[in-house]
């Protein structure tokens, strides 16, 4: 059988990872630069027999993708900035519920409107904290159409494992720009399925009573187990209670379930890093202009790596300290106001060894804005 | 058709909230509230099974009981 | 099967106050969905927030308890995607027509075969006595502390408008019709909206000095009238129960079922 190649945008890239994972169900809005996501689906989802709806606004398509994903669907909506901001009371919920569902944020300039058709990576902190009260969330991301297609699949697999709504953190230059995608055959990747109870009806059914290594086995609505889900703190049975106990338990399993298995999470790339005493370390479109100097530099005998992030969150620490603990500098390479290189602050050893290289204009970052606040960096001028 | 003939009125004083709905609405006056506020059946024997109390209780803790009473044919 | 089987007898006695209309909502649609001898694994209730919306916990079907006002974007999720399932979606003031407003007037006019069923009373209950969109001038609530000016919609000119294919109004105090009406509704294939008048005496009776649930819900009895009758002729006031709107018209998921053979079949 040869391969199924295509040469297209990466919002598409993302609807055929989506359709590779097993999507049955997708609920949006339309949004620049997220928008193309929803059209394909529309076409491409009732091909398959799965559902395609156009809801009233972005809070009610995150909502419908829930009562979906509680039926036994796997779920998909996707969105940009201001829609992103109207779903976070449902994906707090979707936290608090353990629903398995992906949410898409093709990112574009902000805050508010922004610049809806440019390029922006700020809403990596809005990804973490965006709904309120203490939790964990996971968001991936990619640079390219065949990392996006992956990256879409890892999602669901993660959202499946984790009982948890996963994020997408594209951004407008990955989504809109075409290339090559080869669509990988049936099984190449492995899928995983829901996790469905084994107790039989009639047996008392625990739907948030975690199973010894961790997962939570669900039961599809309309099934013999009728079982309360709620935003509300909830016992094993779902049903409310603020009991303390519960209450910590219950926030202690939410975070724990996502930040023990931080390591299990983490998907990143490293180039040219064995020698590196100066360590890019970017993700999404950014690390493709990254990825380019460092190739340019590297004929020149500069000791220059990248390190692509795909995992943002829950942030892989141990992989940035393992990689940035002994760079002379450490450049984050973003378009945002310093989201990540935060981050990498606070994790590594030499925190005033750790640079911003970025832009905020909703211009792309170039190989050579790279180069020239390197080259300021490391007090050569430019 | 059978008609219904009253066996008992069966009252949960758990969930008896004491709001007196079905003491106000009885065609019959067959309910009262007694002194902890609870509704009681005092007057059964005038009850005709109509099930408006139980139907209007808002704690759902009454449970009108019948039988049904066969029609003697002619 | 009995009432007691419908329900989560661990639960009992509920959360609600002596005399709140909610209750004999709960009662009403018990008897609706009993008469109807549904399985209750085919079952789903969905609810916002509000004291409407702990009616879900207590009913032993699939429930899922929401956020505020987006029990029907929830609920559309659950049926386009098992449309197998009957899903009934009782909601307050707040979330059917405040916050949740615009996922009920594109619930109706996507005529999705969901049962909506409106516990009016006229206030925000859970946070203490505010005003709602269903209060009406001239109303006394913590909010409104010199009488409220909001004008209040009417439930049923809004639904019918909206384009639901089933509307009806009933009241706490009318039960029997009240029962009718919820399984007419659930049956009716396309959205459907029942309004039931409950009544609040913890907060709208007593800001208002409207009395006990009983004075209440006698002013229901009073203040109401079947749909045209003599009495209403005599007295616009009265406000008509029963059902107003009952229409065939292609309803969501079965027209979805047409796109998804047209995928399939090469359009």
């Amino acid at each position: 059988m040869t391969k199924q190649i295509k040469f297209i945008q990466g919002n598409e890239a993302c609807v055929e990872g989506a359709l590779y994972a097993g999507l049955d169900f997708f609920a949006g809005y339309p949004i620049t630069p997220s928008t193309e996501i929803a059209e394909h689906l529309s076409k491409l989802l009732p091909q398959k027999g799965g559902k395609f709806i156009q809801m009233e606004d972005e809070i009610a398509s995150m909502c419908a993708i829930i009562g979906a994903s509680l039926t036994g669907h796997k779920v998909l909506t996707a969105t940009s900035g201001p829609g992103f901001s109207l779903k976070q009371e449902s994906l707090g919920y979707a936290v608090m519920a353990e629903i398995p569902c992906v949410i898409v944020n093709v990112q574009r300039g902000g805050p508010s409107t922004g610049v809806p058709t440019h390029v922006s990576q700020g809403d990596v902190m809005q990804a973490r904290w965006g709904t309120h009260g203490d939790h964990s969330i996971v968001a991936l991301t990619a640079s390219n159409h065949q990392d996006v297609f992956a990256m879409t699949v890892e999602a669901f697999n993660i959202a499946e494992t984790f009982r948890t709504p996963v994020i997408l953190l594209f951004d407008e230059v990955v989504g809109h720009m075409r290339e090559r995608l080869e669509i990988p055959e049936p099984g190449e990747i492995p899928l995983v399925k829901r996790l469905r109870t084994a107790v039989k009806g009639g047996v008392d059914y625990h739907p948030y009573l975690p199973r010894e290594d961790g997962r939570l086995p669900m039961s599809d609505f309309g099934d013999v187990h009728r079982y309360n889900v709620t935003g509300l703190v909830h016992d094993m049975w779902g049903f409310p209670s603020d009991n303390p106990k519960i209450v910590h338990g219950l926030l202690r399993h939410l975070v724990d379930k996502i930040e023990n298995n931080a390591s299990q999470m983490a998907r990143y790339k490293t180039f040219y890093l064995e020698d590196a005493d100066t360590v890019l370390v970017s993700f999404g479109s950014a690390a493709r202009s990254a990825l380019h100097i460092v190739e340019s530099l590297r004929p020149r005998g500069e000791k220059i790596g990248l390190l692509e992030l795909q995992t943002i969150w829950p942030f892989p620490a141990d992989i940035v300290s393992q990689y940035c603990n002994n760079a002379k500098y450490t450049v984050v390479v973003e378009m945002n106001m310093g989201q990540v290189c935060q981050m990498v602050k606070t994790t590594v050893r030499h925190p005033e060894r750790v640079f911003l290289a970025n832009r905020i204009d909703g211009v792309f970052i170039t190989p050579t804005d790279i180069k020239n606040i390197l080259r300021l960096i490391k007090g050569k001028g430019v | 058709m059978a008609k219904a003939k009253l066996k008992e009125h069966r009252i949960d004083r758990d969930w008896c909230k004491g709001c007196g709905i079905c003491v106000a609405f009885c065609p019959k006056k067959v309910l009262e509230l007694d002194d902890q506020d609870k509704a009681v059946a005092v007057r059964i024997e005038d009850c005709i099974a109509c099930r408006l109390c139980e139907l209007r209780c808002p704690d759902l803790a009454i449970e009108v009981d019948t039988e049904e009473k066969v029609e003697e044919k002619a | 099967m009995a009432v007691k089987d419908y329900i989560r007898e661990r639960f009992f006695p509920h959360l609600w106050c002596p005399g709140c209309g909610h209750g004999i909502v709960l009662n009403g649609l018990i008897r609706a969905v009993e008469k109807l001898g549904m399985s209750r694994n085919e079952m789903v209730m969905v609810s916002g927030i509000g004291c409407s919306s702990r009616i879900s916990g207590y009913m032993d079907f699939h429930t899922l308890h929401t956020i505020h006002g987006r029990a029907l974007a929830f609920a559309t999720g659950v049926k386009l995607s098992k449309p197998e399932l009957n899903v009934i979606v009782p909601m307050g003031d707040g979330d059917a027509l405040s916050i949740g407003g615009n996922h009920f007037i594109h619930a109706a006019r996507r005529n999705i075969d969901i049962t909506a069923i409106v516990m009016n009373n006229r206030i925000y209950g859970m946070t203490g006595g505010q005003y709602s969109p269903l209060t009406g001038p001239g109303m006394m609530a913590t909010t409104a502390p010199y009488s409220n000016i909001d004008q209040e919609f009417d439930v049923v000119e809004m639904a019918r408008a909206a384009g639901a294919t089933f509307v009806a109004r009933t009241t706490a105090y009318h039960v029997q019709q009240m029962a009718d009406i919820i399984r007419a509704a659930i049956l009716h294939e396309g959205f459907s909206v029942v309004e039931v008048m409950s009544q609040c005496p913890t907060y709208f009776g007593r800001k208002n000095k409207q009395g006990s649930a009983v004075d209440m819900m006698k002013r229901m009895k009073e203040t109401t009238t079947p749909i045209g009758s003599a009495a209403k002729a005599k007295n616009p006031e009265l406000i008509e129960r029963g059902i107003f709107v009952q229409v065939d018209k292609p309803e969501y998921c079965s027209e979805y079922n047409k796109i998804i053979e047209r995928a399939m079949g090469g359009r």
